[in-house]
């Protein structure tokens, strides 16, 4: 009863204040960077009356999961739920949409900022478009070199090598500095 | 049944198998980064068996979700690959199945990403990317230990060799390949031959390895005929769900 009053009461919240909201919750393995920054949120809208039972305006959120497997999905969608019940919107579907699928592309140049300043190395190349190999380079993998030279996050410098694909997470390889020596996590185009 | 969902069981028991096998190294790897990139390429495997059996339990249509398929099936009901549940043995036998599973991998999903199957090519279009990485870190790692030391060089031609009868298996199309194949689902099995050769062939070259030319081949896993390594695999990745039917946590 009193969700149906507030819906009455109040209009309902624009597109731009919802996003506001949402950029409050932080991807919950990268806790500097929003799920608006990373485009992990794809749209938001409310949801037609028509048919629906209750007459509760019900908000709905379009996400896409960075990886297949990425176990912070679930927690995503269970933060985005809390902070609208938190401003009052008591309806809200999260639906997962696998296409078009994720890309780094989407980071928004405030993202990339703050992961750099968090100590990851952002993405250098862009994922899709003209730079992107799909071809395996062979002479790459066997000097073990990355097709561009990734900055090192605390010194800048741009002798940096490749230690391994996978860093703490999927999205993320491991680097090391050859000036400052210092080990660093770099999210990967994609 | 439907073509298609023998298929999807296929793609997605495929991934399944093998997620399930890397994760038995999480904490046993060689060295931190090794273990931090197999169990990494683990979970992207389970997430991508997810979206396969999910999709398969809804074509199916009998109320079947992805946890029912995965952990309510025996093993004869399984369709993965038999190169998938080869044991994960030592380093380098882990390293070369990855690799030569790895190379088809990439191939059928970039095939896939052009289904008539809106869902199918919207999981392959995720996948894709994901298993880019998976083969240039398994490609990498050949390259390194086949140009290592005299041992780690014959441990990787000896785990090439003994990997080799189960590659054929892939490029056999039988109905279910060929129905899918027709109705623009998925690429024919057998077109991917050339290309997965060709990026092994280059890798081992580079690797200081040579491509067997055995042409003997085992099959079955396609069918549900499996080695007995699956069974005790299953016994694993299914224990609690059939001990304790629906317990969550
Ligand atoms: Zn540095």
């Amino acid at each position: 009863m009193s969700a149906a009053f507030v819906a009455q009461a109040r209009p309902l919240a624009s597109r731009e204040t919802i996003l506001a909201w949402l950029g409050e919750v932080m991807d919950p393995e990268v806790p500097v960077v929003s799920v608006i920054d990373l485009g992990i949120v794809r749209d938001v809208r409310w949801q037609d009356e028509a048919g629906r039972a209750s007459r509760v305006p019900s908000l709905l959120v379009i996400v896409t999961p960075t990886y297949s497997g990425c176990p912070a999905t679930e927690v995503i969608a269970e933060s985005i739920r809390s902070v609208l019940h938190a401003h009052g919107i008591d309806e809200v579907e999260v639906r997962t949409l696998l296409s078009p699928a994720w890309t780094t592309d989407w980071m928004t140049p405030a993202a990339r900022e703050a992961l750099r300043a968090y100590g990851i190395a952002p993405p250098v190349l862009r994922a899709t478009g003209a730079d992107n190999a799909q071809v395996i380079d062979i002479t790459a993998l066997t000097l073990r070199l990355s097709r561009v030279a990734v900055p090192c996050p605390r010194c800048a410098s741009r002798k940096t090598r490749l230690l391994s694909q996978f860093g703490s997470t999927a999205c993320k390889a491991l680097y090391q500095c050859n000036d400052c020596l210092e080990p660093f996590d770099y999210f990967k185009p994609h | 049944m439907s073509h298609k969902f023998q298929y999807l069981l296929r793609l997605g028991d495929n991934c399944l198998v093998l997620s399930q096998q890397l994760a038995a190294w999480c904490g046993h790897g060689p060295a931190l980064e090794e273990d931090l990139a197999l169990t990494n390429v683990a979970l992207d495997l389970l997430g991508q068996a997810r979206l396969w059996l999910s999709y398969a339990g809804e074509v199916e249509g009998r109320g079947r979700d992805e946890d029912a398929l995965a952990f309510g099936r025996d093993g004869l009901d399984f369709r993965n690959l038999l190169l998938v549940e080869q044991p994960n043995g030592h380093y380098g036998n882990t390293v070369a199945r990855q690799f030569l599973f790895d190379a088809w991998h990439r191939q059928l999903l970039a095939g896939l990403c052009e289904s008539s199957d809106p869902r199918i090519a919207e999981i392959a279009q995720k996948a894709v990317k994901e298993v880019r990485y998976h083969v240039e870190r398994s490609a990498g790692l050949m390259i390194a230990l086949g140009n290592g030391t005299a041992l780690s060089h014959a441990r990787m031609q000896d785990a090439v060799n003994m990997l080799w009868p189960y590659t054929n298996e892939w490029f056999d199309s039988d109905a279910i390949d060929a129905q899918c194949a027709s109705a623009g689902v998925a690429p024919a099995a057998s077109s991917l031959a050339a290309a997965w050769r060709a990026d092994v062939e280059t890798v081992l070259g580079r690797a200081g390895l040579t491509t067997p030319t055995y042409t003997g081949h085992q099959r079955g896993g396609k069918l549900g005929v499996h080695s007995e390594h699956l069974g005790r695999l299953l016994t694993a990745l299914q224990f609690m769900q059939r001990a304790y039917p629906g317990a969550q946590w």
